[in-house]
């Protein structure tokens, strides 16, 4: 076990550079110090230590002192907050023309559906050198896609999409791990990040059994009879989405929010409680009725149709014959 | 210094010991000082089922693969070493041990301003203990002593509601304890005693009372709503049910983070005391220190979403906690840069309890520094829910706050058992806890910035970590030793250690006036303080009747 001794993790994504370079800073600075502090405790205890004959000199304190060890850890603590505050807007700030990934997470497996259609089962292929965006939710408790060598984590919760991004930067192998507790088999939550040259990611996508994401979602969205109401040619019962997504919606208590994925997937779950202005309330709930896979493909349909909206690259392929490892939507274990 | 060994006398005196004998004198006593020895064996008695489960799971990780348990069995041990630590070791620990034995002897007081509630208190702890052993034999818990919802709500089979009743009973126990000091600070000094001349001790304590008092509430509400989920499917905290999980997260850390000062604001207190005696000084910024257990107390109220900050809050909400938590550094901080500057110009005596006492500036320094890694937004994306935190709340918790617990109860030992500790044994028995510790808990930073997720059962994917897993259970097993060895002398003590003097360590304080060990009502006559707090230059002062301390 000796020979398989690492004591750094691997940098693998733009920002594992930045994380290690504030990690860095962080142990120069906190080891300044704590060797300030340890010199001078050892100094003192020994250099006064107790001698016969020898008092201990009384001081009161100073209030000088007590304003410098104040205001210098406090400049230094506001250094650290700005950089890593910059930083944590960057990891949380997918750029605007990523590609994106549905991942859903249950007890004890992660499940990825990219937009091409393709789905794997703990194993994520990703390109290299191109920003990545994981659309992630969870059919259970909560779990944590936490992938060490790219330095980002972020909980998947139920019942909404949480979002997470990298860019990779070296192709290889790396560990994805659950890190948030969800019950017996958490340690065994794991999968691999394959990272790969654009190339031979082409030839892996392109192993595609069922078309891509938002044609399943266009489908789903004739077979649930969403296109009844919510008609794209003339003014229907419900909403047009045609380029709906990303954009402001008034609601009818006067608020107004952005139609993000969150919003699209709260509107089929629970149509009622943010409603459109103007509608009525007549849109059935489909909690129960579409598995989690099938929400997805329904968002990457209503994205699809947003008008050339940045993000969601969906470009339809051809359908060569089943290669990869996949898993049909809908047939997931509750 | 070497301790003074007491003359012996031919009739031994009164005290709260040798008054009265028998069980029933123990169970109905109202005396603090008894509270205090009751408390004393139950919190040593979870702390070693604690650690006995920190064992089991160490010698779980010595190896990749799961194989000394079963999966859901080390879920059950991290969670229950967790709960057992947390709320039946650490949260009473100094408070009800040596708080409930001190705070009124340090204030000039017969005993706390609340005998009874004291007592009631005990037998709240106990119950909620008793509820606690019963739920652990009969199936457990396997959580995570964070009760995460909704796998706690509605997705684990075990015990978890009466998990709950036991937490929450054991917590109203820390509510009236609490509650005592802070009446008794407000109300039962002596004359002459004024905030200004409290021990800094006293300070500490009625910072975590107020934490207690306020806090605690808060846990016991979640627990009910938690009961209320799971029992009768209410919607709260899982989305299925349309409530919020983060909801639970919320209000668990708005008690929790501030329970982590409930155990470290004590240990400081131990260690000022400590620091003062044993460099014979006032300590340096007396109103620094004091009122830093003050910013504490209430800036710690202001951080607990610093644990979420990859749970899913918004941006700028981290961004507001991210700051609030440096904020609360600083105080502790200034702690630190006072102890060290007290140690300046001392007289500086290696006894057992000063060992501690630099045991816990290195560790606490330690933990108080990762603390700035983890509060560092960007950063903490990376090492959240890591070893790296992990090993940082063991440095505070068990580097902090236990190192200050055993510096304490070396300090007054003599005055609450009339004996000497044998002293060769106990510096051997601080050197083996730091040393255990450091191998314990090291590792564990480099295993956390690697990525190994913590409560992980088996992690025979990544065989890469098992060198410093190895090395951290090695640790364990010296750091459990180092641990045995004090509850072996200090029982061995009782019976076979020299008799103490009344001030075996020619100490300021007034617990230190009164005879060791003390009458039940603590002075024979209501003390009148005319002195400041640590008058070393008067105790150290050459004419006098103390004795001359010889190093």
């Amino acid at each position: 076990m000796l020979n398989n001794f690492p004591l750094w993790p691997e940098q693998a994504s733009t920002l594992a550079h930045r994380v290690d370079a504030l990690y860095i800073f962080l142990l120069v600075v906190g080891g300044m110090m704590a060797v300030l502090i340890f010199v001078l405790l050892i100094y003192f205890a020994a250099r006064f230590r107790h001698r016969p004959g020898v008092r201990a000199e009384q001081i009161e304190g100073s209030n000088a002192l007590e304003i410098t060890w104040s205001v210098i850890p406090f400049c230094v603590f506001m250094v650290i907050f700005i950089w890593s505050s910059a930083l944590y807007f960057k990891e949380r700030t997918p750029p605007a023309d990523s590609s994106e990934i549905y991942v859903v997470a249950k007890q004890w497996m992660w499940k990825v559906e990219h937009a091409e259609g393709q789905r794997e089962i703990n194993e994520l292929h990703v390109p290299v050198d191109r920003d990545i965006k994981l659309i992630m939710t969870s059919q259970d408790v909560i779990h944590s896609f936490f992938i060490p060598a790219f330095r980002i984590k972020q909980d998947v919760l139920p019942g909404r999409y949480s979002v997470e991004w990298f860019h990779a930067t070296k192709p290889g192998v790396y560990h994805l791990f659950c890190s948030q507790y969800c019950g017996t088999q958490h340690s065994g939550m794991v999968g691999s990040i394959v990272v790969m040259e654009p190339a031979q990611y082409e030839a892996w996508v392109s192993g595609n059994p069922s078309g891509p994401l938002s044609a399943s979602g266009e489908k789903e969205f004739a077979e649930l009879g969403c296109s009844s109401c919510h008609r794209s040619d003339v003014q229907g019962r419900g909403p047009n989405l045609q380029g709906v997504f990303g954009k402001p919606v008034q609601l009818e208590d006067g608020r107004i929010v952005t139609a993000d994925e969150n919003y699209l997937r709260e509107c089929i779950l629970d149509p009622g409680s943010r409603r459109v202005k103007g509608y009525q309330p007549i849109m059935p709930t489909f909690q129960g009725l579409v598995t989690d896979e099938q929400i997805n493909e329904l968002v990457a349909y209503i994205k699809s149709i947003g008008a050339n909206q940045s993000g969601a690259k969906t470009t339809a392929r051809a359908a060569p014959p089943f290669t990869g490892k996949a898993q049909p939507s809908g047939n997931q274990v509750q | 210094m070497s301790m003074e060994i007491a003359i012996p006398q031919t009739v031994e005196r009164e005290n709260y010991l040798n008054k009265e004998y028998g069980v029933w004198s123990w169970l109905l006593t109202t005396d603090h000082k008894r509270i205090a020895l009751l408390y004393l064996v139950s919190i040593t008695f979870f702390f070693f089922i604690g650690g006995f489960f920190a064992l089991l799971i160490r010698l779980e990780l010595l190896t990749p693969a799961g194989d000394l348990v079963q999966a859901d069995t080390y879920n059950k041990l991290f969670t229950m070493h967790g709960m057992v630590m947390v709320f039946f070791f650490l949260i009473p620990s100094i408070p009800a041990v040596l708080g409930n034995f001190l705070v009124p002897m340090m204030v000039g007081a017969k005993d706390l301003a609340f005998p009874r509630i004291n007592l009631l208190s005990w037998y709240l702890y106990i119950i909620g203990g008793a509820i606690m052993l019963h739920c652990m034999l009969t199936g457990g818990v396997d959580t995570g002593w964070t009760f995460y919802t909704p796998f706690s709500t509605n997705f684990t089979n075990t015990k978890i509601v009466e998990a709950g009743i036991a937490i929450f009973i054991a917590g109203f126990s820390s509510i009236l304890t609490g509650l005592n000091f802070v009446v008794t600070i407000h109300r039962m000094r002596a004359p002459g005693m004024t905030w200004s001349r409290l021990p800094l001790f006293i300070w500490a304590h009625y910072a975590t009372s107020i934490i207690q008092l306020l806090g605690t509430p808060v846990i016991a509400i979640t627990i009910v709503l938690v009961a209320c989920e799971r029992a009768l499917h209410l919607g709260i905290f899982d989305p299925k049910l349309g409530g919020d999980p983060l909801l639970f997260q919320h209000l668990f850390w708005f008690y929790s983070h501030p329970a982590v000062y409930i155990m470290i604001l004590p240990s400081m207190g131990v260690i000022t005391e400590i620091i003062a005696c044993f460099s014979r000084k006032r300590i340096f910024g007396y109103h620094f220190v004091a009122f830093s257990s003050i910013a504490i107390a209430v800036f710690g109220f202001l951080v607990w979403a610093h644990h979420m900050f990859v749970a899913g809050i918004s941006i700028y909400s981290a961004l507001v906690f991210s700051f609030l938590s440096y904020a609360v550094a600083l105080p502790s901080a200034i702690k630190v840069f006072n102890w060290t500057a007290t140690l300046y110009k001392g007289s500086i005596h290696y006894d057992a309890p000063m060992l501690y006492a630099f045991g816990f500036l290195g560790l606490f320094t330690m933990g108080g520094l990762t603390g700035l890694f983890l509060a560092a937004l960007g950063l903490d994306v990376h090492v959240h829910d890591t070893y790296f935190v992990i090993a940082h709340f063991h440095y505070i918790m068990v580097g902090g706050a236990v190192m200050g617990y055993l510096g304490g109860m070396h300090f007054w030992w003599p005055k609450i058992s009339g004996k000497l500790y044998p002293e060769g044994w106990a510096r051997l028995a601080a050197l083996i806890v730091f040393i255990g510790f450091n191998l314990t808990f090291f590792p564990q930073f480099v295993l956390g910035y690697m990525g190994m997720p913590r409560r992980y059962y088996d992690y025979s994917h990544m065989p890469e970590f098992q060198v410093l897993n190895v090395l951290s259970t090695a640790g364990a097993t010296v750091l459990g030793v180092g641990y045995l060895l004090p509850m072996i002398y200090f029982l061995w003590s009782m019976r076979y250690g020299k008799p103490a003097s009344d001030n075996p360590w020619n100490a300021a304080g007034l617990e230190w006036k009164t005879a060791s060990p003390p009458p039940t009502f603590n002075f024979d006559e209501e003390p009148v303080v005319t002195w400041e707090a640590y008058n070393y230059d008067e105790l150290d002062a050459p004419p006098q009747k103390q004795e001359v301390t010889v190093g």
